[in-house]
């Protein structure tokens, strides 16, 4: 964790003695503004070879790749893409952190490669003016070096390159050309030209910085890089000033304001004296360098973009892509699987449940009934099927996320919807991860790594859990079918199942409005981010991003999520399988399933003096009611079972008797469990599905003790509005837990959705019972 | 009082004056290039009218209407 009471450890710029420095293993970092193709690089250099952790305390994704070239290993360290170093919350500090080597975990750099786009050079510079200041080893990457002639851009690489003093190299990162080079440049980093870093500010400017680093000196601060003493200087309320301030300097700010008197008396107006001076040495140093030659012209770009970004065909066309996107990540996987004869089930969780089936019964054929036998299926397959079945619906998002990026359609997806966004106190970067959630919160989540600002993702991230998924859908579907009267309303346009299941289907969204709210209110307090975003041109999408994208998201959901997901499947299964006694449960089974093999033998007719068919349905039913009731048993007797008796009084408001609270507990790892839970728990076995017709009539005679009917309408409603808002859904807070690297927000999320959906569930009988009856 | 981005009309080149404020969207609209001197261009708008889309540098930015008000435009 950086801390800045530590002294930085680097020897800035260290002469170059001998070549033997560039020998044997060397750590660069890469920089770059965003859209520039640094992935493209990054994935070029280190191949699949990329290890993807957090930083300590932020949200903010280590990537680390390396590759070996002659002399050795070489690791790279991607950064977020930036615009500036002027870091404004801690997020944005860790980049500047590890540039300065201020970080413990992450190796010290020997060079730093900055990746520009060449089509947008000057604007690309400011970054890259900044990071010369550090005082490292730099190489200069011009990326999309094909695309300047469609730009109508040329740029005099070897007068650049004279003029910088140091290596520029161009490439074009998505095709993978000129990667030899700079893996060449990045070996001679150390011993190449290696000017000294750049200075661009006047006296008054680098007196008062000085004095700053007095100033901290005297208030017991160790020594602290020029780089860092600028910055808090430059950054009004920025995050080096910020972290100062809390790591307990007394009389920082009110410093700082009065030397930023001192600066604008001297005729250096903070902040702007930095952006001026930095444009006015790029300016200088492009002059004659690069030569634009259609500025005002339109290009093909905006052409298109007339079209899609127009009033009413932009919009139009915007609704149809956007369908599309939903209809892919919500039944994609099952449009896919018609063909191969999976019916409803899809290709891809069609296939996950017949690898699933394969190994249960293979196990079952293996190893005996018990313990053992049931962790394995109940809760391991289970558990790796619970992580797998997510497969299709975050691949298909991200396909579509890859392909909208690259060709440059997102950024306008954000500009389109930003206005809508900003309703919600969010920005249009919001509205994807938001829309995909309606399909699955789990991908959703992981989208919002698009949101540059930390406040606005974490506030997506936290109500993107109340977008109905398509895992309430069994549970609304098996109550309203069971208990909503199937009238039409409206002269018989309209059924009403249709309204119920659409006004649970919009309730989610409807809370998240003010919740979303009250976060920005109480949680992320601070003023409105700014929303300047870069619109890239468009272009066709690389199929190598593409692939490189939809892996990596993929892979780490697996890696990284997924473990925590299965164990949450075998905490619940261990819940619900241990203290029981078993013996008889298995005894029952073997019974069970002897005498269906016998019977099937019978009516092949190997022996007419046989029962006729009847009575062996009638046994074969009564075997099965045996062991269904069996089993329920089992599950009260559990520990589950007990939670669930321990909660009754707590559910009894709802409307609800201890069996559902079971039911309820049970879905913990995803929502759609509590159908196979209820079917347990109602003794029809776990076979059931939501249109069980058998399942519903069980439902409808379920009782209380004293004989009244258990699930009355507000029961069926109560419980199904505690599913539109409960987070009853491992998966998604373990992906919160993971792209927030913190348990506290899991945490959080599981509470305050758990508290809604109660208070919400209660208003529901309490008022609907009164009111119905 | 000069002209404010957000009044320059649809298809308009002009000037940048100065950017007023130095809190953190303003030092962003600045690190982002909008600084004296610099040609801008009304490029279009989204469907309601906000965030306006401009060009500058070669490079196209989107802006909201009040990050668009402080920046100062000649006549």
């Amino acid at each position: 964790m950086m801390s800045p009471l530590r002294p930085a450890n680097t020897t800035l710029s260290s002469p170059t003695q001998s070549n033997s420095k560039s020998l044997g293993p060397i750590t660069v970092a890469l920089v770059g503004n965003p859209n520039t193709g640094k992935s493209s690089l990054f994935n070029a250099l280190c191949g699949m070879n990329a290890r993807v952790g957090n930083f300590p305390g932020v949200t903010v994704e280590k990537k680390l790749g390396s590759y070996k070239d002659s002399f050795g290993e070489v690791t790279v360290i991607d950064l977020p893409g930036t615009y500036s170093l002027s870091a404004r919350s801690a997020d944005e500090m860790v980049s500047v952190d590890i540039l300065l080597s201020r970080i413990h975990d992450a190796p010290k750099l020997d060079g730093v490669v900055v990746i520009v786009d060449a089509t947008n050079i000057e604007r690309n510079l400011y970054l890259f003016s900044q990071v010369r200041e550090i005082g490292l080893p730099v190489l200069l990457v011009l990326n999309m070096w094909d695309r300047l002639n469609e730009e109508g851009v040329t740029i005099d690489r070897t007068e650049l390159e004279k003029r910088l003093g140091l290596t520029v190299l161009i490439t074009s990162a998505h095709r993978r050309n000129g990667i030899e080079e700079v893996r060449q440049a990045i070996r001679q980093l150390k011993e190449g030209p290696s000017p000294a870093p750049l200075s661009l500010f006047p006296p008054a400017l680098i007196e008062e910085r000085t004095r700053l680093g007095q100033w901290l000196a005297d208030q017991g601060q160790p020594l602290l890089p020029e780089f860092l003493l600028e910055r808090t200087l430059f950054d009004v309320g920025g995050a080096s000033e910020e972290i100062f301030t809390k790591s307990g300097i007394v009389g920082l700010t009110p410093y700082l304001v009065d030397a930023r008197k001192r600066l604008l008396e001297a005729g250096c107006r903070i902040p702007a004296i930095e952006t001026k001076l930095r444009y006015g040495w790029i300016r200088n140093l492009l002059e004659g360098v690069v030569v634009r030659s259609n500025e005002t012209k339109l290009t093909t770009s905006d052409r298109i973009d007339s079209i899609l970004t127009h009033r009413t065909l932009g919009v139009v066309i915007f609704l149809v892509m956007m369908f599309f996107l939903f209809q892919s990540i919500y039944v994609g996987d099952r449009i896919l699987g018609k063909p191969f004869g999976l019916g409803d089930s899809g290709l891809f969780a069609g296939s996950i449940q017949w690898i699933q089936d394969g190994l249960s019964s293979g196990i079952e054929t293996w190893i005996p009934p018990g313990a053992l036998q049931s962790l394995l299926i109940d809760g391991v397959i289970a558990g790796v099927g619970g992580v797998f079945v997510f497969l299709p619906q975050i691949a298909m998002l991200f396909l579509f996320i890859a392909i909208l990026e690259d060709c440059g359609y997102m950024a306008r997806v954000a500009f389109l919807m930003d206005k809508l966004m900003t309703k919600l106190g969010l920005s249009g970067r919001s509205f994807l991860p938001l829309l995909s959630s309606f399909a699955c919160a789990v991908p959703g989540i992981m989208a919002t790594r698009v949101i540059e600002n930390r406040r606005d993702r974490m506030v997506t991230i936290l109500v993107a859990p109340l977008m109905s998924c398509s895992a309430r859908v069994p549970v609304y579907v098996l109550m309203v079918s069971a208990f909503v009267p199937a009238t039409s309303i409206l002269g018989g346009w309209i059924s009403l199942h249709a309204v119920v299941l659409f006004m649970m289907q919009i309730l989610g969204a409807l809370v998240a409005i003010p919740v979303a709210w009250a976060l920005k209110k109480w949680f992320f307090p601070g003023q409105t981010p700014p929303f300047v975003m870069e619109l890239p041109s468009y272009k066709w999408p690389s199929w190598r991003v593409i692939f490189d994208r939809v892996w990596e998201r993929v892979h780490s959901f697996v890696v990284r999520a997924g473990t925590l997901i299965l164990m949450t499947s075998v905490l619940i299964w261990g819940a619900g399988y241990f203290p029981a006694d078993h013996s008889q449960a298995i005894k029952m089974k073997k019974e069970y399933e002897a005498f269906i093999t016998a019977s099937q033998g019978m009516e092949k007719g190997e022996n007419s003096t046989e029962p006729s068919a009847e009575s062996i349905a009638a046994k074969t039913e009564l075997l099965r009611a045996e062991l269904n009731q069996e089993n329920s048993r089992l599950i009260e007797q559990s520990f589950l079972g007990m939670v669930g008796k321990v909660i009754e009084p707590a559910v009894k408001p709802l409307g609800w008797d201890w069996r559902i609270g079971v039911g309820v507990i049970a879905s913990f790892p995803a929502r759609e469990v509590i159908v196979a839970t209820l079917g347990t728990i109602y003794s029809l076995g776990s076979e059931v599905d939501e249109n069980d017709r058998g399942l519903q009539g069980t439902l409808q005679a379920a009782t209380w003790p004293d004989g009244r009917p258990l699930f009355t309408l507000p029961v069926a409603l109560s419980l199904m509005v505690f599913f539109a808002l409960c987070a009853q859904c491992a998966a998604t807070l373990m992906v919160i837990r993971r792209e927030t690297n913190s348990w506290r927000w899991p945490i959080f999320t599981f509470f305050y959705m758990t508290f809604l959906a109660y208070v919400a569930a209660l208003l529901v009988f309490q008022i609907g019972s009164r009111v119905m009856g | 009082m000069p002209r404010t981005l957000n009044q320059l009309a649809q298809g308009d080149q002009t000037r940048i004056l100065d950017v007023t404020g130095d809190d953190a969207i303003s030092i962003r609209l600045m690190e982002m290039g909008l600084i004296e001197g610099i040609e801008i261009r009304r490029v279009g708008q989204a469907p309601m009218g906000d965030p306006i889309e401009y060009a500058i540098h070669g490079s196209r930015l989107m802006l909201r209407i009040a990050e668009a008000m402080r920046v100062l435009i000649e006549d």
